[in-house]
């Protein structure tokens, strides 16, 4: 911190540039981490959870919250949680992404979290009847810097004290292939709301049809935060234990972090948010979501060529090792300057996210942008590389090659994402 | 540590008894220099304070702040970036006191004597000849790719001691005296139809032993610091604001003309523009560890992802450019002094990023340096191994 500090007091970093180093405190949350994960979440592990019934794995997760503190790292210390940062949170997701941990991380601890604290935060007078205009016509922020958040509502501070330490588990109800805005939807909803039924007006609870198809992170779920068509637009907490709330786990190409349809029948949904604060939440919470899922794409991918590079030193062909080849060695070398870049967006995101810098979301459309590639290109390396065995099903690899097509397509495609910077930076097209 | 406003005070303190409108530029470098106040974080005594890089910024501005005259950053790069670096670690403090003061001032320009026709990635087995008759050097050969040589007065020469043990072995490093007889400077034109570039030969020009930089037969660790500094110099001199790189050019010309644009040149466009940022970013987070004290293997990836892009860039923009593309704005032999890629037509600019990945290492060099030295992987069997530098088949 203190070289941080003589830094910032020295003027070296021009025109206030984000900190993009790891500092002590981010290193040590990823080694206590990586030690974890060593133990709990060994690729043979990972690989026999995804064959398995239960393709989360709830006591990694647990242990994850309780010893780490993970589930609620980004709820402020006053809900319950560690008050960390952006940045925090992407050093974490870092090492997440390097074992492709089964943990619904991504959808909970990020995703969610950041949509109640930015719900939370402009709701006046608790989650009551919606106001009929938004407070202030303020353009969309992807998030609030979670340190400096306005007090969460009531109960979404409950809801977040609950979350902190692991004992509940949200998930947003939008398919994972969905872009934060502004160039992916506004308000990505297609659940709508239903007729009311007996007694809901007094008990608060109004009621939710529709269907969400390919959610992240929601079979663990316990709750859901379920986007609703209306006027104004609503964001709905909703119990997946409910009656009228059903789910289908789907055959995923990415089997560590499954995804599953959701199906509300009149539903019954208490409101979190609506109008441009429920507009708001969405928002910051896929971009959150779009900002760490790059640092997880850089753990992945850095764990790809740590593999290729330990096997390359092993295995002996033409009796040499095969990567003492410049043939392949120049490939992996290729790697680890994709990676270094990769790095350096995702951190910037983190930082800028972090800090509300007011060019967060080039950052994060940057970062999702670029470090999607560059997971997807380590990790078919990985397998190239790797020969035979890397195209085995007892190899970790494919779990990595699986994981990175998956994440690259999810939270907006790199294209998509360069498309957002078309508008965001002024290079607009013909 | 000092601390930055402690160096506020010395500055403060340095121009209180030293006018910068009274003294002339010259003297006044010269007396910064002395006075600690060049390049903080080198030792007192050769220019600096022993503080912290990041206090340079401090000093910097304080300096400007009163108007005094400065060092003309663009002057004499190699001595800056290379020759003093290379004096430091391995110079006697004789070579420190004598060197680099006109090395910082500007006063006396560096260039760099290491490449030949017959070395160019295996630079190692280069053959300028370096004779000892007792008391100097007799130094015979031919250097290639010197930038600056008609403007040095001083080159970091490679030159081979001992032909009889393997190549690495027999080199030594010296400090050649430019004007010296037997040292003769011809410029090489490239494929931009300018010359940045000299060609070196040397015949029989004498060096005194008291030039020499390092002990006899540890030339090659001594150049690896050189070469080490010019690869952070390369990938730390392209960073500033968004778009200041090459992109920025092209960046305009989509604006200003929108007749130009097509829906695969905007896909290219976005993918460049996303590369160049995310390349400066990681630019910026290299000099964050610099500045940390905490210098990472990354900067042979910068000079590495510059080298591409500034190619694919440029090629990029010939094509944007369509018609006029087809212009090249002079073809007239020059010798400049500085090359820079702007102010001249995207045709120069696509010529002369083709050298970028083959100056200062080529890629494929610098491909084989990160991977067997960062990522440890194992290096191609070798025929130059335990065999002696004169008998190695050429």
């Amino acid at each position: 911190m203190s070289e941080v500090g003589e830094r910032l007091a020295a003027g070296a970093q021009a025109e206030g540039f984000p900190d993009l180093l790891y500092s002590d405190a981010e290193r040590a949350l990823a080694d206590a981490l990586r030690s974890l994960l060593g133990d709990r979440a060994a690729p043979a592990t990972v690989l026999a959870r995804t064959e398995s019934a239960q393709t989360y794995d709830d006591g990694l997760w647990q242990a994850l919250a309780a010893d780490l503190g993970l589930a609620g790292l980004l709820i402020p210390e006053r809900d319950g949680g560690a008050g960390a940062s952006y940045r925090e949170a992407a050093a974490a997701a870092e090492t997440l992404g390097s074992f492709a941990a089964p943990v619904p991380y991504l959808g909970s601890a990020v995703v969610a979290t950041a949509a109640l604290l930015a719900a939370g935060a402009p709701v006046r007078g608790g989650l009551g009847p919606p106001p009929q205009a938004a407070p202030s016509a303020q353009p969309a922020q992807p998030a609030e810097p979670a340190g400096s958040s306005p007090r969460a509502s009531t109960e979404a501070a409950d809801l977040l004290r609950k979350m902190a330490d692991g004992g509940v588990t949200v998930a947003l109800a939008v398919p994972f292939a969905t872009q934060p805005a502004p160039r992916g939807p506004a308000f990505p909803a297609t659940v709508r709301l239903a007729g009311p039924r007996h007694g809901d007006t007094d008990s608060g609870v109004s009621r939710l049809r529709g269907t969400v198809t390919g959610v992240a992170d929601a079979l663990p779920a316990g709750l859901l935060l379920v986007p609703a068509d209306g006027v104004p637009e609503c964001l709905y907490l909703v119990d997946m234990a409910a009656d009228g709330v059903s789910k289908a786990p789907l055959a995923s190409l990415d089997m560590t972090r499954q995804l599953c349809d959701l199906w509300f029948d009149d539903a019954p949904g208490t409101l979190v948010a609506s109008g441009q604060a429920a507009k708001r939440a969405v928002t910051a919470a896929l971009a959150a979501g779009a900002a760490i899922l790059a640092a997880e794409q850089v753990g992945l991918a850095q764990r790809c060529l740590d593999m290729t590079v330990s096997y390359a030193r092993e295995r002996r062909q033409f009796a040499r090792p095969i990567g003492s080849f410049q043939a392949l060695k120049h490939r992996m070398a290729d790697l680890w300057v994709e990676i270094a870049l990769a790095r350096a967006a995702a951190r910037y995101a983190a930082a800028c996210l972090s800090s509300g810098d007011p060019d967060a979301p080039v950052a994060v459309a940057m970062a999702k942008a670029y470090c999607s590639q560059v997971a997807v290109h380590a990790a078919q390396e990985c397998v190239q590389l790797h020969g035979g065995i890397g195209f085995t099903w007892e190899h970790p690899a494919h779990l990595y090659l699986k994981r990175a097509k998956a994440d690259s397509l999810a939270l907006g495609t790199p294209d998509a994402h360069r498309a957002a910077l078309a508008g965001l930076v002024n290079l607009p097209g013909p | 540590m000092l601390k930055p406003e402690q160096v506020r005070e010395r500055v403060r303190a340095f121009l209180a008894e030293h006018d910068p409108a009274a003294a002339s530029r010259q003297d006044f470098l010269n007396a910064r220099f002395d006075a600690g106040l060049a390049w903080v974080h080198y030792p007192e005594g050769l220019g600096g304070l022993g503080a912290s890089r990041a206090l340079q910024a401090v000093a910097d501005a304080e300096f400007d702040a009163a108007d005094a005259p400065g060092i003309d950053p663009d002057r004499n790069p190699i001595g800056r970036g290379m020759a003093a670096p290379t004096i430091l670690a391995y110079g006697s403090d004789e070579q420190q006191r004598r060197w680099l003061r006109g090395i910082w001032t500007g006063e006396e320009v560096w260039c760099q004597l290491f490449s030949e026709p017959g070395a160019g990635s295996d630079l190692a087995a280069l053959a300028t000849r370096a004779a000892s008759d007792g008391e100097s050097w007799v130094v015979t050969g031919q250097k290639v790719w010197t930038s600056q040589a008609h403007l040095a007065r001083w080159g970091l020469l490679l030159a081979r001691t001992d032909p009889g043990v393997e190549k690495h072995a027999g080199l030594t490093y010296f400090a050649c005296d430019m004007t010296a007889p037997g040292v003769e400077v011809r410029p090489l034109r490239q494929l931009t139809g300018e010359a940045e570039f000299n060609e070196v030969f040397l015949t029989e020009a004498r060096i005194p032993d008291s030039d020499r930089i390092g002990p006899v037969g540890e030339g090659w660790k001594v150049a690896n610091a050189t070469l080490m500094s010019e690869r952070v110099n390369i990938a730390n001199a392209r960073s500033g604001p968004r778009e200041s790189g090459m992109i920025g050019p092209v960046a305009a010309a989509w604006r200003a003309r929108p007749e130009l644009r097509t829906p695969g040149l905007h896909d290219r466009l976005l993918a460049l523009w996303t590369e160049a940022e995310v390349a400066r970013l990681a630019g910026e987070m290299l000099r964050q560890q610099l500045a940390a004290g905490k210098p990472g293997p990354e900067g042979s990836a910068a000079k590495l992802v510059f080298a591409r892009l500034n190619q694919e860039i440029s090629a990029y923009e010939m094509e944007l450019a369509a018609a006029d593309g087809l212009r090249y704005d002079d073809w007239t032999m020059r010798r400049p002094e500085r090359s820079s890629f702007f102010g001249r037509s995207p045709s120069f600019r696509y010529l002369r990023a083709r050298g970028n990945s083959i100056e200062g290492g080529t890629s494929e060099i610098l491909r084989n340096i990160i991977a067997e030295r960062v990522l440890g992987l194992p290096s191609e069997p070798r025929q130059d191994k335990g065999v002696p530098w004169k008998d190695l088949p050429r």
